[in-house]
């Protein structure tokens, strides 16, 4: 700490607040040459998603996807991380702001602590976990959970008898290191800051308050984050489902929505909270995956299944047996004394009011703003919404009302992880902005020690079988394990580790490399998709090849598949071991490619996300492409008058592409087909047509924001009376002042036009908010105009609610009905004598068939995938989702990169959005492009294939299969001879199991490696009876 | 199908390939329609020397398929238990199935090269992919192509251990006495294989 204060305290930008948003805008920040401050009040980086147990819609374990990014910060030179601060004051404006922070004191000295945790093992004090959500118990002295960044403790002052009245220091004389440091104060850092970017988070809402269904009066009644630390193995209960008043494992389990969301009551929040349908879905399935026989009951109001991939994860849910979903609220009856069980009072429309017991009772709360937010509001010099939450230009949702104050997250307002991730890109590319020319100025290069060769060495493999807490080391008999690997061919090293992957303990990787001399580390946890890049990291830190290292799941694939069976699960993984040790020693040093970066962006789209993510890159500094199909700017925006939240579209979008065609560094073609994409990232060559001119541009980065269409529908008499009308076409006779709907004395709104079906399984997100757009806005025009909405579930997620609610205020109705019984609309003559529509649905409330009249009908038709989308998913060689849409690499923590790199996303064209949401990726993406643009090169796999020349027969079977294009022959002295370019193979394993001789290998996976895995798969194999079968091991060398 | 083969003959009882559902492949190469194919090609190799086929299995499971992938993986482990240890179960002694992988293996290179000639389709469905491995044309042509080439390396690599006649080696492969001599009588135009006339035995020229 001591070195900290010592340095000069320039910093480029200051994030406030460690959760997913800002490690991940400090990571984006860092590696586009800026110096990052990472301050968070906790004890520890990582914010409410390392709270959490998996994370929506795909499952994967929060944890697990965060905490390498932990090790990452920890390891840049370029991110310094204070705990346990926070912000006192901030003055100055962007460029130049003054920031004192205050350190509050941990008692622990950081420089001395080794983390070895005895002082937590001898203090005597209990005090309620606060990370486990008071469920279980720590130590007034505690790491804030296993995998905390920095893995140095904290003293609770509340709880700590020293700091409360002097009468116990153990701590302090059981510390080796002499690291406790009772006598600490809190410390002033003062900082000279460019940019601030906030990121604060948010907190649940907090049902004790008001004992909302009896919350902290029956023990059995949780909220959704404390049944989240239930469901996680490093959880209070370890994993297992239990209750807490008597930790048994309950057999019935509700959830009740909305919890302290959609309520206009005093102590309720007013908004959706945007996440609680998605997360109590993954609760459910989780359950079910623990328990199968568990009966779980879901009383819900709207199911907002509004995002990428949710309606799937819904149905995905409600399919599962012994799940219910009762649409209804609820009410909660009492405890049963006996039972400690909690009876809920229900009604449905077929069986009236019932009241149900059930064992345990899941809340699933809201969101707010965090705690303190006034006084973060006041600090910062920025303003709030009446929620409380940041006040936001919906033009720019990452700008705070003071320039040079940035905010991403979920203090914008209820946000999920991917929007988050998003915006920290977002935050980069403003950033950039500002600070562009001071980059690199206060930043360093990360600096590996030179790589050892090892060719001449016998070789040395190191075993390293972690714990993963209680994740592995609670089913894997991790001793023996360890034991076991010991005793394999090479291996001269074999340890246990509780958590490799935490800071501390892989730097002791690192350091066992060195000591015991290893040239090949095999680590048996948990898998490569998460924790690769770090342990590579690791090897490289030590000097060792990175592709020296080898990982043996024995998590996924031991411990949680085998939970229940301990044995199998150890035997497992000492067989999985055994065939990563083989693996091992056959692996070759590989090298990575540096490949130049061709400073030049290229976009395709030239809509408000096209065009935004464009404008921030030229202005950032680098020559830009726009490339559009139609023969102006705009795109769908051109169709958009007016938002919920009062955004005057055209003046905007005028000025935004006046900007744009202004720009001296950006190149619009218009009536632009792409012809041919070539090359890989830096170096793509893509020919346009435009104008009747082809030209050819060299660009190291492409941005796709090729849109999407509106859904034509082919029902409810669509396209054959003038009276049907599509919402965006009702949006153009609204502003055009079309009498017969500005006139008109009814209307009747039907949503899910076209999707949430079964060709089209997904949301559109937009539409509902939209409808009530449109409502209020032909209210406000006329006033007496009878309006009807036909909908399924109303999505009016987030802030959206409060118009939702404004339009049933304003006498706007709303019937629900379900998919087996659509309305049915036909012309008619009114009762008035004019002629219109009538439409016919069968109302779940009355349980018969409504009748309406309406003199226009407006149909919220689907947003479709645009026909270019497709088009540049083959120029670009990138993945679509099922839907058509573009597929993202990672649908949490990479939310605009394509897994090809080098390649970015935005807008429609990745999912239906609103326009605040379309500019706000469209910043992510660009924030994701300017950091590959800063650099001068980039790095390439060395896992690709080679050609060994004298066995090549010139077949080209390889050349047909890769349809990267990665293979073309040569000519040489002895004839035409296949070559693989290395930067555009991907490694995929085609090319090489189609060659006939063998000529072909894929470095990484060898045969050699392979086979040798293969044989070791069987202990008691008579291998070398195998080894000796001609053709069938590589040709012998 | 060297690593399949590597498998079964290290002692293996069953192989089992996963991968993502056709049309969702990472690689814009779509290797998993390739994989198809030469499980087909596989099977009907194994097929040929007497191996059960059932051992090899193919599923598409996407990665969020947890629990599909568990169901097919119990459902293959009983499978495998049926057909009992591998060997055992087609009534194949060790070094007689030794034998026949190595024979496999032997003519890998000529696999592929048909492969490649003759069975290089990319259909968009299983189904049709099911079709055109069942269909008399792909079998003929898989009997006449493959059959008579791993009969005959199956023979030479027999007959490299020591001569036999036409018997022992219709004993030893499981092979039928008058199809042995045809595959010898060919082999032998070919120059593999001679008839030791003072041994009444063939053996490898």
């Amino acid at each position: 700490m001591e070195n900290i204060i010592a340095q000069k305290n320039l910093v480029d930008v200051l994030v406030v607040g460690g959760g997913i948003s800002g490690i991940q805008a400090s990571l984006d920040l860092a590696n586009s040459g800026f110096k990052v401050y990472l301050i968070d009040k906790s004890p520890a980086i990582g914010g409410k998603m390392s709270q959490l147990d998996k994370t929506f819609p795909s499952n994967d374990c929060s944890m697990c996807i965060e905490s390498p990014k932990f090790n990452e910060c920890s390891r840049h030179p370029n991110i310094t991380i204070l705990t346990y601060t926070e912000v006192d004051t901030v003055k100055g404006k962007p460029g130049n702001f003054k920031v004192s922070l205050i350190r509050k004191p941990r008692y622990v000295i950081e420089s001395k602590c080794t983390g070895c945790n005895i002082c937590a093992e001898y203090c005597p004090v209990k005090v309620s976990d606060q990370y486990n959500q008071n469920l279980s118990t720590n130590k007034a002295v505690h790491i804030y959970f296993s995998q905390a960044l920095p893995l140095i403790p904290y003293i609770d002052p509340e709880a700590c008898l020293y700091l409360k009245d002097g009468s116990c220091a153990i701590c302090e004389g059981v510390c080796k290191p002499g690291a406790i440091d009772l006598h600490q104060e809190e410390e002033i850092v003062d900082l000279e800051v460019g940019a601030i970017v906030l990121s604060p988070g948010f907190d649940t809402f907090n049902p004790k308050l008001r004992n909302d269904f009896g919350y902290g009066i029956f023990e059995n009644v949780v909220t959704s984050l404390d049944y989240e630390r239930i469901l996680c193995s490093t959880g209070p209960y370890e994993g297992t489902i239990r209750r807490p008043s008597d930790k048994v494992h309950p057999h019935s389990i509700a959830w009740i929505q909305c919890v302290g969301s959609r309520q206009v009551i005093p102590g309720g929040n007013s908004y959706c909270s945007a996440v609680c349908c998605a997360y109590t879905q993954k609760q459910v399935i989780l359950t079910k995956d623990h328990d199968a026989g568990m009966q779980a009951t879901i009383f819900h109001n709207d199911i907002r299944a509004f995002g990428k991939d949710f309606e799937r994860f819904y149905q995905r849910a409600e399919n599962l047996p012994d799940v219910r979903f009762i649409r209804s609220y609820v009410s909660i009856g009492s405890e049963d004394p006996e039972t400690r069980n909690v009876s809920i009072r229900y009604s449905t429309l077929d069986d009236g009011v019932k009241e149900e017991q059930f064992d345990m009772v899941v809340l699933s709360v809201g969101l707010e703003p965090p705690a303190g937010f006034q006084q973060i509001a006041d600090t910062f010099g920025i303003e709030l919404n009446s929620h409380g939450f940041c006040k936001v230009n919906p033009l720019n949702p990452i700008e705070t009302t003071r320039p040079g104050v940035f905010i991403i997250g979920a203090f914008q307002g209820p946000l999920d992880i991917p929007e988050s991730v998003a915006g920290a890109g977002g935050a980069d590319a403003l950033c950039s902005n500002i600070l562009s020319y001071r980059r690199g100025d206060l930043s360093q290069e990360r600096v590996y020690p030179p790589e050892k060769d090892v060719s001449e060495e016998e070789i040395r493999i190191g075993v390293v079988t972690c714990l993963c807490g209680a994740n592995i080391g609670r089913v894997v008999d991790t001793p023996s394990v360890a034991d076991y690997a010991g005793t394999l061919p090479n291996v001269v090293y074999s340890q246990e580790n509780l958590f490799a992957c935490s800071t501390e303990n892989a730097q002791l990787i690192a350091d066992a490399i060195v000591e015991h001399n290893l040239n090949r580390v095999v680590l048996a946890a948990c898998t490569p998709r998460t924790h690769e890049p770090l342990f590579r990291d690791t090897c490289r830190e030590a000097g060792l090849n990175q592709y020296f290292f080898e990982f043996a799941n024995i998590r996924e694939h031991c411990s949680w598949v085998h939970s229940k069976d301990k044995e199998g699960a150890t035997e497992k993984a000492k067989d999985i071991i055994r065939m990563s040790v083989a693996r091992a020693a056959h692996l070759e040093p590989l090298q990575e490619f540096q490949l130049p970066m061709t400073k030049i962006a290229l976009v395709v789209g030239g809509g408000v996300g096209g065009m935004t993510s464009a404008l921030n890159m030229a202005e950032v500094g680098y020559e830009t492409y726009l490339l559009e199909k139609a023969s102006d700017l705009g795109g769908n925006a051109r169709r958009l008058h007016y938002t919920l939240d009062g955004v005057d579209v055209q003046p905007y979008l005028n000025d935004l592409v006046r900007k744009v065609y202004r720009h001296p560094r950006i190149h619009v073609s218009l009536d632009a087909t792409i012809l041919d994409v070539s090359g890989y990232v830096g170096n793509f060559v893509t020919r346009v047509q435009s104008e009747g001119r082809i030209k050819e541009i060299l660009h190291g980065v492409a941005i796709l924001a090729t849109g999407a269409d509106e859904h034509k529908p082919t029902e409810y008499l669509y396209g054959e009376s003038d009276r049907v009308s599509t919402l965006l076409e009702l949006e153009e006779k609204i502003i055009n002042g079309d009498e017969a709907v500005t006139g008109a004395e009814s209307m009747v709104m039907i949503q899910c036009v076209g999707c949430r079906q079964k060709d089209r399984n997904y949301c559109s997100r937009v539409c509902c908010s939209q409808s009530i757009k449109n409502a209020l806005k032909l209210k406000e025009i006329n006033p007496q105009i009878d309006i009807t909405i036909i909908f399924r579930d109303m999505r009016t997620y987030g802030l959206k609610e409060d118009y939702y609610r404004e339009a049933a205020d304003n006498n706007i109705k709303f019937i629900r009905y379900e998919p087996d019984g659509k309305p049915v609309v036909e012309t008619a003559t009114l009762e008035s004598g004019k002629p219109g529509l009538k439409i016919t649905v069968p109302d779940p409330v009355l349980g018969k068939m409504l009748e309406l009249e309406a003199e226009q009908v407006a149909l919220a038709a689907a947003v479709i995938p645009s026909a270019s989308s497709q088009e540049m998913a083959k120029h670009f060689k990138v993945a679509m989702s099922p839907d058509g849409f573009f597929q993202e690499a990672h649908v949490k923590l990479r939310p605009v990169d394509f897994a090809a790199d080098g390649i970015f996303l935005c807008g429609l064209a990745h999912y239906p959005k609103h326009l605040s949401e379309t500019i706000s990726q469209a910043y992510g993406a660009a924030g994701r492009a300017i950091n590959l643009l800063t650099g001068d090169s980039v790095t390439a796999s060395g896992a690709v294939c080679e050609v060994n020349e004298n066995d090549c027969v010139s077949c080209g079977a390889c050349i047909t299969a890769c349809t990267y294009g990665a293979i073309e022959f040569h000519d040489t002295p002895k004839g035409k001879k296949a070559t693989v370019n290395p930067i555009l193979c991907k490694g995929d394993g085609l090319c090489n199991a189609k060659c006939p001789t063998q000529a072909i290998r894929l470095m990484h996976y060898t045969d050699e490696e392979i086979f040798s895995q293969i044989d070791a798969s069987n202990p008691d194999a008579d291998i070398d009876s195998c080894r000796n079968c001609p053709g069938l091991g590589r040709r012998q060398e | 199908m060297a690593f399949v083969l590597r498998a079964l003959a290290g002692g293996a009882d069953g192989v089992f390939i996963g991968g993502c559902w056709l049309g969702e492949c990472h690689y814009v190469t779509e290797g998993n329609y390739d994989a198809l194919s030469m499980r087909h090609l596989t099977r009907k190799v194994l097929e040929l020397i007497g191996i059960n086929p059932g051992r090899l299995r193919l599923e598409w499971i996407s990665g969020s398929e947890g629990m599909r992938y568990a169901e097919v993986m119990n459902d293959f482990g009983r499978q495998l238990k049926g057909f009992g240890p591998i060997g055992v179960g087609e009534g194949l002694d060790k070094e007689t199935l030794k034998l026949k992988f190595q024979a496999v293996s032997k003519i890998l290179p000529y696999l592929k090269l048909v492969e490649r000639e003759r069975l290089r389709v990319r259909f968009k469905t299983e189904e049709e992919y099911d079709n055109f491995y069942d269909s008399e044309e792909v079998n003929s042509l898989i009997r006449e192509l493959v059959g008579e080439k791993l009969a005959i390396s199956q023979i030479t690599t027999l007959l490299e251990q020591n001569p036999l006649s036409t018997r022992e080696i219709s004993d030893s492969l499981h092979i039928k006495p008058a199809e042995v001599s045809r595959y010898l009588n060919s082999s032998a135009r070919q120059g593999l294989v001679r008839y030791d006339e003072e041994m009444k035995r063939y053996a490898v020229a």
